[in-house]
């Protein structure tokens, strides 16, 4: 009896924090959906009379959403598949060979990691800048090409594949590169899932240096043109909640998708991205 | 290992495999962390030709008679000192709670990590319409219980509570799950040989979750610190391109990003960058040695 209300209190308690979690994602949905007029009602109304879908045709004809959308899809899969095929080579030469130098270059980079990003801004926008790539991908891609972070990730699970198996396949003719790519890459499928999607949900959310080097629709991706978007929108929350909804809807499709291989990722690194 | 000795051969076939990383990395990584450093000690620089005119702590002087970096200084330890204890705390009672479920558990950790996966902008852009002063959620919700209407955003005395807020909902989905890989790692022996000792729950929970736990929280906390420095999103989006009201919301990242970009004082900027590492230096190396003491692993 006593195991049971106990149980009970325990799921109203949590249900009750589940509630505040979702809250701002059901209010901005909510909102999306109402006319101008509906937004400012008090008490507010969860679930208005007609739903407005017309709010995100309006927001995509007062910015270029549909350009930025595109920005944001080529520079997350740009990125995500240049690291990804940088960090497995490197990962590979980390885990499984022999060489002069490595323990050395290892932890140098281990080290580099403790710097905050937020210094490499200035000379990286410089030197963009001099490569003439400022508003352009170039200039959100380039510099997020490789990772030590996940040079690191990839290292561990490619050192949990035995030799062993490295030997049975150079009996059977493999070379080293057609063991890393044929047997080594789909036997970490599930880190290399881990690593990738954190990427990606990165590279989509990224503000700071997106907002630096970009400067007009050519470039700029969701995050940017949305913060742009608030001095037009001004007061219409309709709209902006609707190109918010927008903005964060992909990642959570993914993430419903790919959780367990995101909840694997975060828990085998415990740092963020 | 899968080649035995390793002689210029194999050392030049490792180093083919690192190129692609090396190349990049000497590029955006390597080469920026000394530039930043140095120009941190440029006077009088011009960076496009990188002609250096002279050397000196200037830049640093600069800072530190500069009342708006006192500012920064003190919302980010505001802020650090606001959003992490709060962070730990929430998200240590949330795991133990989900730890406990019998049913469902997967559905709330999907709940509860949400926030983690969604643009801070964009999530933001819908905090800051929460915080809406005259039609905002949250204050119908506080209007229900009686309390006056807040101005959130536009207050410097809450401006920074609005942030903190915002922030702790934001983190604490990855903090619940670093917590939950935590607690599983602990053997479930040890509470039923506690259980037959006649141990209650508090006292399994005092001598043995935290004790064990205690790696996972020091690992969690470490991260939340230095996450916390360098908070900037959130203050770009919430206060809409300004640092809050009267800077309420001024942090170190937005110091520098303001030095940076908008008044375009580089070698100013990358002196308060300087600072920011040699603070998370410090936490660094503070929690390492604590860890060595204390941490029971």
């Amino acid at each position: 009896m006593k195991k049971t209300m106990s149980q009970v209190l325990l799921y109203v308690i949590v249900s009750l924090g589940a509630i505040i979690m979702l809250l701002p994602f059901l209010w901005m949905i909510s909102t999306s959906l109402k006319t101008s007029t509906e937004t400012i009602k008090i008490p507010p109304i969860w679930i208005p009379k007609v739903l407005r879908w017309a709010n995100y045709v309006e927001a995509f004809k007062a910015a270029p959403f549909m350009r930025y959308f595109v920005n944001s899809v080529v520079v997350t899969l740009v990125t995500t598949l240049g690291q990804i095929v940088t960090s497995i080579l490197a990962a590979f030469a980390f885990a499984k060979l022999n060489f002069h130098g490595k323990n050395f270059l290892f932890s140098f980079f281990l080290g580099t990691m403790m710097i905050p990003g937020e210094m490499l801004l200035i000379p990286n926008f410089v030197t963009l800048s001099k490569m003439h790539l400022i508003n352009t991908y170039g200039a959100l891609i380039l510099p997020y090409l490789a990772s030590f972070f996940t040079v690191f990730m990839l290292k561990q699970s490619f050192q949990a594949v035995p030799d062993s198996i490295y030997f049975a396949a150079k009996i059977d003719g493999a070379s080293d590169w057609g063991f890393l790519w044929r047997i080594l890459v789909p036997m970490s499928k599930s880190s290399i899932t881990a690593v990738t999607v954190l990427q990606m949900i990165g590279s989509w959310n990224a503000f700071m240096w997106p907002l630096i080097v970009t400067n007009d629709a050519t470039a700029r991706t969701l995050p940017v043109g949305l913060q742009a978007f608030t001095t037009d929108a001004g007061t219409e929350y309709q709209l902006l909640m609707a190109a918010s909804t927008f903005v964060i809807i992909p990642m959570v499709i993914l993430y419903l998708f790919l959780q367990k291989y995101i909840i694997a990722g975060i828990s085998k690194s415990g740092l963020k991205g | 290992m899968i080649n035995q000795k390793k002689n210029w051969k194999t050392t030049l076939q490792a180093y083919l495999y690192l190129l692609p990383m090396l190349l990049v990395l000497l590029v955006f990584c390597i080469y920026p962390i000394v530039q930043s450093f140095l120009m941190s000690i440029y006077t009088k620089y011009d960076f496009f030709t990188n002609k250096v005119g002279a050397i000196g702590w200037d830049n640093f002087r600069y800072l530190f008679a500069d009342p708006d970096f006192y500012i920064a200084l003190k919302n980010t330890l505001i802020f650090v000192f606001g959003v992490v204890p709060l962070t730990i705390v929430l998200s240590l009672i949330i795991a133990l709670m989900l730890n406990k479920l019998r049913w469902f558990s997967s559905l709330f950790r999907t709940i509860y990590f949400l926030p983690f996966v969604t643009s801070t902008v964009a999530i933001a852009m819908v905090w800051n319409w929460i915080y809406h002063s005259n039609y905002g959620f949250l204050n119908y919700l506080l209007g229900l219980v009686g309390i006056q209407p807040i101005n959130w955003l536009n207050d410097p005395h809450y401006a920074m509570w609005a942030l903190i807020i915002m922030s702790v909902w934001k983190g604490l989905g990855f903090n619940i799950i670093l917590f939950l890989v935590g607690l599983n790692n602990i053997d479930n022996r040890y509470y039923q040989a506690a259980a037959i000792d006649g141990a209650n729950s508090w006292q399994q929970f005092l001598h043995i979750t935290v004790p064990l736990l205690s790696p996972t929280t020091f690992l969690v906390t470490v991260n939340e610190i230095i996450v916390s420095f360098k908070v900037f999103d959130q203050v770009f989006a919430l206060f809409q391109n300004s640092p809050g009201p009267s800077k309420a919301c001024l942090t170190l990242v937005y110091y520098l990003y303001q030095k940076f970009y908008i008044e375009n004082k580089y070698t100013i900027a990358a002196a308060s960058g300087v600072i920011l590492f040699l603070l998370i230096l410090v936490v660094t190396l503070i929690q390492l040695s604590y860890s060595r003491r204390h941490v029971h692993y």
